[in-house]
């Protein structure tokens, strides 16, 4: 199989009307290589898109929330919601009308911010969700899944999976490693009164396996 | 169809008493269906009122979980004209810009201060910017209900989705309260309201099922305990869960009786329908049927040879016309028919034919009782 053959498999799977998407991944299995995968998507057809990159070291939005303390955090969130909207229309001036796609990496790091405050990340989110309906806009969301196991920290990862439209999930194999399989990923898609389409597919298996550039995705079994 | 609660909520208030109130309950994995439920409901009501069946003279919903327009689309599908939508539908978008924020932007961009916590941006859509502030929140909702156009007094229904929204900035209190007061408000006709019990704790449903007089709680059709417990595998089993749910309503009745019905929910591209009980338990048992080397079905000439056994207490008539006693024919007619009547009856208990006793056995019927002309319990109105 060829490296993009890979990633069409993905395509399948993700259908078109997806709107919201959510990464969940685990430290034995980082989600990494699918967000990149969503942004070649993003950026392929014409579209434009904006990382919100908390997880990388040279993140300007990341100071401007680390600056700030306190009480002055949900304002810091509408100061970058304000800097969204602008990236957004300054994407949109002159011929290029493409879909536009924010990606945040990851949320987990969004309630760090936020110093735990999940009622200011969860407004933050939504504002990000109501672009999709007004400016024509898609989102992606990498949330560590492992790290809300626990009883009282499943709030972030539950709304998430509310207000997603596709969820993407990484985790290891059940079976324990191997050499050639890095893990396994199911897709589920939700769309429901966005796709026209009637009784398509909405739950897919697969396993991966993450090259230098790029990732391999087969179904289970077809590669021993 | 969801009929009896549509019904309920399509009769609305009684004087004296507060509006029905139903609350629709979901978890996470019926998500998407539990959004179904909810516009399937909302057109049902404005649809009763713009036909004007209700006592509603339209619907106000409160949006917090999806763009109006989510609601103005499906609402366009289920035959709903333009001229009804603006004449019995209004939406209050508690969705676009919940706690002002695209206000504020647009304010500190163009240095502007005039805040305005409520506008009009079509005709029947208004967008609510301060969702904290419950109290105003009710009063724009039932200023919202009060401009429906009508004579005498105007009635109207409210849709809330979802309070699991408004749980993130409100506390139980205020939001019982805030459902409380609407439901004792004297325009307001029926309420319904959407909740994730997921995302709450227990208690918290509890306390708004308290509040309401049905219950609808929609239920996965798989049950896994794989997803539960959080273990990544083959979940394509769940499939079914993405297009059907199981629907259980409960309603009190006003006389105190508990009903609890169940139906099917489907949702197909972008229609949502109820299939009843009766109707999916029949298709189950045909499939589910374990074969066996007994014959438990009938072929077709059993089934017709099964239909046209005569029962041993009809008269067969022997060729004769049958006469049934039917305890309304009048008294001339019925002494001609010396046979049936009672008083020759009890002429032959008294002088028994001894010559030749008959064995005879007389049967008669009564009146065949009228039929209950829907499917409703006769014994509704009963208040005891």
């Amino acid at each position: 199989m060829e490296e993009y053959g890979g990633g069409d498999f993905l395509s399948e799977a993700m259908g078109s009307g997806a709107r919201v998407v959510v990464v969940e991944d685990r430290v034995e299995a980082p989600g990494a290589f699918a967000l990149h995968l969503l942004l070649k998507r993003a950026l392929a057809g014409g579209g434009a898109a904006a990382l919100l990159a908390l997880a990388q070291p040279f993140s300007h939005y990341d100071r401007v929330l680390r600056g700030a303390k306190g009480g002055a955090i949900s304002d810091s969130f509408v100061r970058l919601y304000g800097d969204i909207q602008r990236a957004i229309d300054a994407s949109r001036t002159g011929d290029n009308t493409g879909r536009f796609t924010l990606m945040i990496d990851d949320v987990s790091l969004l309630e760090v911010a936020a110093g735990g405050s999940v009622d200011d990340v969860l407004d933050f989110l939504h504002y990000c969700v109501t672009l999709t309906s007004e400016m024509n806009c898609s989102l992606v969301f990498l949330i560590h899944e492992d790290i809300y196991s626990s009883e009282e920290g499943v709030g972030v990862l539950l709304h998430l999976r509310y207000i997603a439209d596709l969820v993407i999930r990484a985790a290891p194999l059940s079976t324990g490693l191997a050499a050639d399989v890095h893990g396994q990923l199911s897709v589920v898609n939700k769309c429901t009164f966005r796709e026209q389409r009637l009784k398509a597919q909405r739950i897919w298996n697969f396993h991966f396996r993450v090259k230098e550039n790029g990732a391999d995705f087969f179904y289970p079994g077809s590669r021993h | 169809m969801a009929e009896a609660a549509v019904r309920c909520l399509r009769d609305g208030r009684l004087d004296g008493e507060h509006a029905p109130a139903l609350a629709v309950a979901s978890n996470i994995q019926c998500g998407p269906l539990a959004a179904g439920a909810m516009l399937h409901l909302a057109a049902a009501v404005a649809s009763n009122a713009a036909a004007g069946k209700a006592q509603a003279r339209g619907l106000v919903i409160v949006a917090f979980d999806r763009s109006p327009e989510v609601y103005l689309d499906f609402m366009r599908r289920r035959g709903l004209d333009p001229n009804a939508l603006n004449r019995c539908v209004r939406i209050l978008d508690c969705y676009s810009d919940p706690i002002g924020w695209n206000q504020k932007i647009r304010s500190q961009q163009q240095q502007e201060s005039g805040a305005d916590l409520c506008s009009a941006n079509k005709e029947n859509v208004t967008i609510f910017r301060n969702v904290k502030d419950l109290d105003k929140l009710m009063c724009s909702t039932i200023d919202l209900g009060r401009g429906f156009a009508g004579e005498g007094k105007i009635y109207f229904s409210i849709a809330v989705d979802s309070i699991s929204s408004m749980l993130r900035r409100a506390s139980v209190s205020s939001i019982s309260s805030f459902l409380s007061n609407l439901r004792s408000h004297d325009q307001i006709s029926s309420i319904f309201w959407l909740i994730h019990s997921d995302l709450h704790e227990p208690k918290f449903s509890r306390a708004f099922e308290c509040l309401s007089t049905m219950v609808a709680s929609l239920e996965p059709a798989v049950v896994d305990s794989v997803y539960e417990e959080e273990i990544p595998g083959n979940i394509s089993f769940l499939e079914e869960n993405y297009s059907k749910a199981k629907f259980y309503l409960r309603l009190k009745r006003r006389n105190g009786r508990v009903k609890h019905l169940y139906e099917e929910l489907h949702v197909e591209g972008n229609d949502v329908r109820f299939v009843s009980a009766s109707s999916v338990s029949t298709e189950v048992s045909q499939s589910l049927l374990p074969k066996v080397q007994f014959n438990l079905e009938l072929s077709e000439k059993e089934r017709s040879d099964k239909a046209n056994v005569v029962l041993p207490f009809e008269h067969q008539g022997k060729g004769e016309p049958i006469h049934i006693y039917d305890g309304r024919r009048s008294l001339p007619e019925a002494q001609q028919d010396s046979n049936l009547t009672a008083s020759a009856l009890l002429d032959e208990v008294k002088f028994p034919k001894s010559a030749a006793p008959k064995g005879e056995i007389h049967y008669f019927r009564d009146s065949d009782d009228e039929q209950p002309d829907s499917d409703e319990d006769p014994d509704d109105d009963l208040d005891i």
